[in-house]
């Protein structure tokens, strides 16, 4: 029987998520606002909301300091080599995991999630003195190698929630049709798990396209994405406020519009496996 | 599908190990982001048109981000940087461990100012070039200064910095006498707080390395600071570093505010409402011979790592130049001109020109990091005390002192706690036998 929600309830509920979606976002909304600032009205006490000069001196001079497309370029290159290597490993280890499960599966997922437990610094000399010797420094391909490693126990484990969804009696009756292994992951079990495995993309490249511990540790300038172009803005030592919020808004605006695009696959897919 | 799933794959090794061309003599130059390491890099084309075979990648960061980043790949051999960044904390570190090559071309050592030099020398040789030079100074509203009745001293003691501060004082009208650093670090209020205890008589260590902060000295310090902020600071002080100071001066907020020389040229410019109100003094002292200012200099040094150490060399000594002092001077301006390091730039009567040149000079002039407290010292370094460890354990004693400012403990209790953190960090670091 479906319940009847009240008008009043609903809009109050809608007041309470305008609000909490607001209060998050409004680091992001202040960082832009302060871009347009200068930086003088950037640092004014109380602070101008809307009121001020709009300025777009801070992106001119950003953009005159720093090479921003070649930030933003190794940027896209680390979240999309990370994710599409992360995801050619994934699908098939969720699937040997979903539905050809051994006695140490459980053990196994439990143990990939503990490896996010450790924080990052504690492995930071062995890898960098495993970079250092294989002569991986600063280069696209070790840090999307240590990219996928980092995000592969959450791909894992949110493939395995899909795919557990999934009855497996669709797989056996496309192997009874003769389908072999490689086909039955491509052609069946993928294409059904396709919001599953879209939002775990997605997420996924939010995350290494945010990622800056290993980012910043492993690269110099010839693999340097846009984590490293925002720390040569933000200064101890002076008051560059606007400009730190400008170059802010310059690395975070491509994933900002990935995200609001694929907004809808994005809930879809994340609420898909678990309530389903 | 296939087809597909290959031609990806193949773009992305490709790309992957597409970026790993090198090219020849590059030197790749590791440096903070301030002002005067910004104007450099945009003067470059004097040093690449007399080096032609040596071209200059810059890789600017953060001081932090930069100084972590450093260290790793230093303490790795990593070998990335040719030519580095360093503060005055870790030249006589790194320098001992080896990890430094001694610079053999810098332009006219002598010339160095002997307070800067000393810090950046290891067994008797030059370990790091310095680039930019500064201490610390007393800031000051003419203005509330006139209106409390008082006139600012040259050199005043931390009896009259009180005195005013609390005069000054009007936290209805949200002014507040002096301003100071609270947040928690070893280079935010440790900084501060170490540079001021040697004013009071204290030290970090005795001869033996013994933690100082169970003596009368630590307390006078602190007790004095903690007073001092409760009555006249601003609200919510356990937060402020230099930049959430340097706000709040510049909007008239603050009386006094004691900082790094470099804030002179931001509290007169465009940016502050009260550039036109500013006095400068030196740092306050108690009479006992020392003052409560430190002594920081940014400075270029080779690691050991680099394959170009003669390129390296070559840039160093230009960057550190009087010829470099001079071609700043003639492109942007004799104000503009990195401050703090050459005897000869502050016997220029075009530099002495400069606002505040000399109160800098007189500044780096009276601390001494080789001699920086009253009583003996087993360390060299003003604001800080040169050994690895210190980093780890002044942070620890400024998040405690940053509680006992916001009134979650008294100094009392503070000051047990530091002294108990250090004990037990010197004694397992082997200081401590």
């Amino acid at each position: 029987m479906a319940r009847t929600v009240s008008t009043r309830r609903k809009l109050l509920v809608t007041a309470l998520a305008w609000a909490i979606g607001l209060l998050i976002f409004f680091p992001i909304l202040w960082t832009i606002l302060t871009s347009f600032k200068t930086e003088g009205e950037a640092i004014a006490l109380p602070p101008k909301f809307l009121f001020f000069d709009w300025t777009l001196e801070n992106y001119g001079i950003v953009q005159e300091r720093s090479d921003y497309l070649r930030f933003a370029m190794n940027s896209i290159m680390l979240a999309l080599g990370s994710t599409f290597f992360a995801l050619v490993i994934a699908i098939p280890s969720a699937w040997a995991m979903a539905f050809a499960p051994g006695r140490r599966t459980k053990d196994l997922l439990m143990w990939m999630l503990s490896t996010k437990m450790m924080p990052p610094v504690g492995a930071l000399v062995p890898i960098y003195l495993i970079f250092r010797d294989f002569g991986l420094l600063d280069t696209r391909g070790g840090i999307i190698t240590v990219l996928m490693l980092l995000n592969l126990p959450i791909i894992i484990w949110m493939l395995y929630t899909y795919f557990k969804e999934i009855p497996g009696e669709i797989l056996e009756a496309s192997r009874m049709d003769g389908a072999s292994l490689g086909k039955e992951l491509l052609y069946v079990l993928t294409p059904m798990a396709i919001p599953g495995i879209a939002s775990t993309l997605l997420l996924n490249i939010i995350l290494a396209w945010n990622e800056a511990f290993w980012t910043l540790s492993l690269t110099t300038k010839d693999a340097a994405p846009l984590t490293q172009f925002i720390a040569s803005y933000s200064s101890p030592e002076g008051l560059f406020w606007a400009k730190l919020s400008a170059a802010s808004t310059m690395a975070i605006a491509p994933i900002l519009v990935l995200g609001w695009f694929a907004q809808k696959q994005l809930v879809r897919g994340l609420t898909f496996g678990a309530v389903k | 599908m296939k087809p597909v799933f290959t031609g990806v794959f193949g773009a992305f090794m490709f790309a992957a190990l597409a970026s790993t061309a090198i090219a020849e003599t590059k030197l790749t130059i590791a440096t903070v982001n301030n002002g005067d390491m910004i104007r450099m890099q945009g003067l470059t084309d004097d040093f690449t048109k007399a080096n032609p075979d040596i071209s200059l990648e810059w890789v600017t960061l953060e001081e932090n981000v930069l100084r972590e980043k450093v260290t790793t790949d230093i303490a790795a051999k990593g070998g990335q940087f040719d030519v580095l960044t360093i503060g005055t904390y870790e030249v006589p570190i790194w320098g001992k461990k080896g990890w430094l090559v001694p610079l053999t071309e810098v332009d006219d050592p002598g010339d160095l100012l002997p307070a800067i030099a000393g810090g950046l020398t290891v067994d008797g040789k030059l370990m790091a070039a310095p680039f930019y030079g500064e201490s610390s100074m007393v800031m000051y509203r003419t203005d509330l200064m006139d209106k409390a009745g008082l006139k600012m001293p040259d050199a005043p003691t931390w009896e009259f910095i009180g005195q005013a501060a609390r005069a000054m004082t009007d936290k209805a009208a949200e002014t507040y006498g002096v301003c100071l650093r609270g947040k928690a670090g070893w280079g935010e209020n440790m900084a501060f707080l170490t540079a001021m205890s040697n004013s009071f008589g204290a030290r970090w260590f005795d001869e033996n390395w013994k933690p100082q902060f169970d003596q009368p000295e630590w307390k006078a310090t602190l007790d004095f600071y903690l007073s001092l902020m409760a009555d006249a600071g601003p609200p919510g002080a356990s937060s402020n570093g230099f930049n959430e100071n340097l706000a709040l001066f510049n909007s008239g907020k603050c009386g006094m505010w004691i900082d790094a020389t470099v804030a002179a040229s931001f509290v007169t410019g465009k940016e502050s409402t009260v550039a036109d109100k500013v006095g400068f003094a030196l740092a306050p002292d108690n009479g006992l011979g020392k003052r409560g200012n430190w002594l920081w200099a940014w400075s270029l040094a080779i690691p050991a790592g680099t394959q170009k150490n003669d390129a390296a060399q070559k840039f160093v000594s230009w960057a550190t130049s009087k010829h470099y002092t001079e071609l700043v001077a003639s492109k942007e301006g004799w104000a503009n001109v990195p401050p703090g390091t050459r005897t000869s730039l502050y016997a220029n009567p075009e530099y002495a020109k400069v606002p505040f040149a000399k109160m800098t000079l007189d500044s780096i002039n009276s601390a001494d990091p080789t001699k920086p407290t009253v009583k003996p010292v087993p360390y060299v370094g003003v604001q800080f005390v040169a050994i690895p460890e210190f980093a780890g354990i002044a942070t620890t004693v400024g998040q405690i002192f940053s509680a006992a400012l916001a009134g979650e403990k008294t100094a009392d209790e503070a000051l047990a706690e530091a002294q108990t953190t250090a004990t037990r960090e010197m004694t397992k670091a082997g200081y401590i036998k």
